[in-house]
């Protein structure tokens, strides 16, 4: 295991957020953390970050613990996607990419030859050469998500974590987005991203962890845990499976009305 | 390419800055023949014009290239801490507050305890204010809630100036007032300079050094952590580095303003609105910005000399309003 995060608690303001989750992420795997809104989901990709220390529990990064590593050492082994990708400043694309090689470089160092290489490799993997000279806020969704993984790709980690990446793209940027993610995996890294869009996850992920009210609902292989009666549940949705070409689709058709209590 | 033509950026306005600086050498009521005079100051004669150079001229002439260097680079420090255009010294309080810490140490006799009390009393106001503006903006402040937590600073620190002022024993209150508010150069002496300048020194390097983590920081907070930086630490440099450099200029100078927002935004474009590079050509722009106006302060009117801040308002003013209507779809 590359990743793994051991009876995770996380209370915030005494509001409970996480509650004894334990996941784990091999090499080479793409992990997809799916569940509704306010389920923890991106409360335990920033504690698997770093971001957040919990109040219990520990994630350990190839069996060692988060805080007992190197913050530029573990900068260098995980990049993070935050959810909707800000950028405040009006960079150029290719000085954004460059962002990526801040954690191998010396406090003053510049840029060298091996890291202008990182980072046209990082554009050329996320299809992104052509903008270089483009400035961020000029681009489309697509084509900035796509400039913000190739940040990632420039720094070289061996797990990113993606918070909702693909949540504002239309279809076409959906499945370049996860394509792109997927063969990170396939060159040997691996990835935990937090889904909305149940279909993607059947498509890419190796796995899945249903999260709900911060705890593990359920964890298994895609199969397993998008055919178990307590997705509709957990989601509160009626879903119909329906079998195609590209494989299982699931059809969320209606609300499953909320229960009400009698007294 | 990009290195190149910022390099080419910097070398640029070090040239202007030190053109400048001779031209500030040259400016004044009494006319020098500068070459001459400055071989009569090696050869160590104490003529009149030397004197004029060594004991006038020149601490003015450093003391408005420190100082607008440091409100220059704790202009482009701030926006990109804050990430907000609209943050500079001036409108977010500190240069009111360093003025009220420098007011509170001169007045009520700590200055008389030690040597470093005035420019200490500056650099904790200072502080004190960023945090203020910080906390009350939050990290991810709209340019609404940063304008009303800085008008609120700023009036409140400079109602405190003139009470203090008003209730010190002081016969000249008034044109203190003045002084502290508006800020001048006129009259400062080397050992003003020599006073500001280890803290002004201290609080560049600092910011430099937060330069990178600046450029991360236009990703967003998070980004920026998960790319190596530790947020606590990284935000208490700069905003130690923001206290000490303006707290120390502002005890020697009063509050000259709209330097610090001016600078930045001008020359954020010419560094590809990279938050790092633009610290360093900042420094410059603002040595060069306020070498001119006090240059122009002296020139505009040689015999009853107007405030700087009266020029730089002059001239940052409208650039404000031309920036509030430039932005005015996120304030609404």
């Amino acid at each position: 295991m590359i990743l793994q995060a051991n009876a995770i608690s996380l209370k915030i303001n005494e509001t409970r957020i996480l509650h004894n989750v334990s996941a784990s992420l091999g090499s080479g795997e793409l992990l997809g953390l799916i569940g509704p809104n306010g389920a923890g989901k991106t409360s335990l990709l920033r504690v698997l970050a770093n971001l957040q220390t919990p109040d219990d529990g520990e994630v350990l990064y190839d069996r060692q613990t988060l805080s007992n590593i190197n913050r530029r050492e573990l900068a260098q082994a995980m990049g993070y996607l935050a959810q909707g990708a800000p950028a405040h400043w009006p960079l150029k694309v290719k000085r954004l990419v460059e962002l990526g090689r801040l954690p191998h470089l010396a406090p003053w160092g510049r840029l060298a030859s091996q890291d202008h290489y990182a980072v046209a490799q990082a554009m050329a993997q996320a299809e992104v050469s052509h903008l270089t000279d483009r400035v961020v806020s000029t681009l489309s969704g697509g084509e900035r998500l796509r400039v913000l993984l190739a940040r990632l790709f420039a720094t070289n980690p061996t797990v990113i974590l993606a918070d909702e990446p693909i949540a504002a793209l239309d279809p076409y940027h959906q499945l370049h987005t996860m394509e792109l993610l997927k063969q990170h995996c396939q060159r040997g890294g691996s990835a935990v991203v937090v889904l909305h869009d149940l279909n993607m996850a059947a498509r890419f992920c190796d796995r899945l962890v249903l999260m709900n009210h911060g705890e593990i609902a359920i964890a298994g292989s895609t199969e397993t845990i998008l055919s178990n009666p307590i997705l509709s549940d957990v989601y509160g949705i009626e879903v119909e499976t329906l079998k195609g070409q590209s494989g299982t689709v699931l059809v969320p058709h209606s609300r499953i009305p909320p229960r009400t209590v009698s007294t | 390419m990009t290195r190149t033509l910022g390099n080419s950026l910097l070398i640029l306005l070090a040239l202007t800055t030190a053109i400048l600086f001779v031209l500030a050498l040259h400016t004044g009521p009494s006319r020098i023949h500068f070459i001459d005079d400055i071989q009569t100051i090696m050869q160590g004669k104490d003529t009149l014009t030397a004197m004029i150079l060594t004991e006038i001229r020149l601490p003015r002439a450093l003391l408005a290239m420190t100082v607008g260097a440091t409100l220059g680079i704790a202009g482009a420090a701030l926006q990109g801490l804050l990430r907000n255009p609209l943050a500079g010294p001036g409108l977010v309080g500190v240069s009111n507050c360093a003025a009220l810490g420098a007011v509170l140490a001169l007045y009520f006799g700590l200055s008389s305890l030690a040597w470093f009390a005035v420019p200490l009393a500056g650099m904790i106001g200072a502080a004190i204010s960023v945090l203020l503006v910080f906390m009350m903006a939050g990290r991810n402040s709209s340019i609404m809630t940063l304008l009303l937590a800085g008008v609120a600073v700023n009036a409140v620190a400079s109602s405190l100036i003139s009470l203090a002022l008003n209730f010190a024993p002081n016969p000249y209150a008034m044109s203190e007032m003045v002084f502290w508010l508006l800020g001048s150069l006129a009259n400062r002496s080397l050992a003003d300079f020599y006073l500001a300048l280890p803290f002004m020194l201290a609080g560049w390097i600092l910011i430099l050094l937060g330069g990178r983590f600046l450029t991360a920081l236009s990703l967003g907070e998070e980004t920026a952590q998960s790319l190596g930086f530790h947020m606590g630490r990284q935000r208490a440099l700069l905003v130690v580095g923001v206290a000490l450099c303006v707290g120390a200029a502002v005890s020697v100078s009063g509050n000259i303003g709209f330097v610090g927002l001016l600078i930045p935004h001008l020359l954020r474009p010419l560094v590809q609105y990279d938050p790092g590079r633009l610290l360093p050509a900042s420094a410059l722009g603002g040595a060069a910005m306020v070498l001119l106006a006090d240059i122009s302060v002296q020139l505009i009117s040689p015999n009853q000399e107007l405030k700087l801040g009266v020029v730089t308002a002059l001239v940052g003013g409208p650039f404000f309003l031309y920036l509030i209507i430039k932005t005015r779809n996120s304030l609404l």
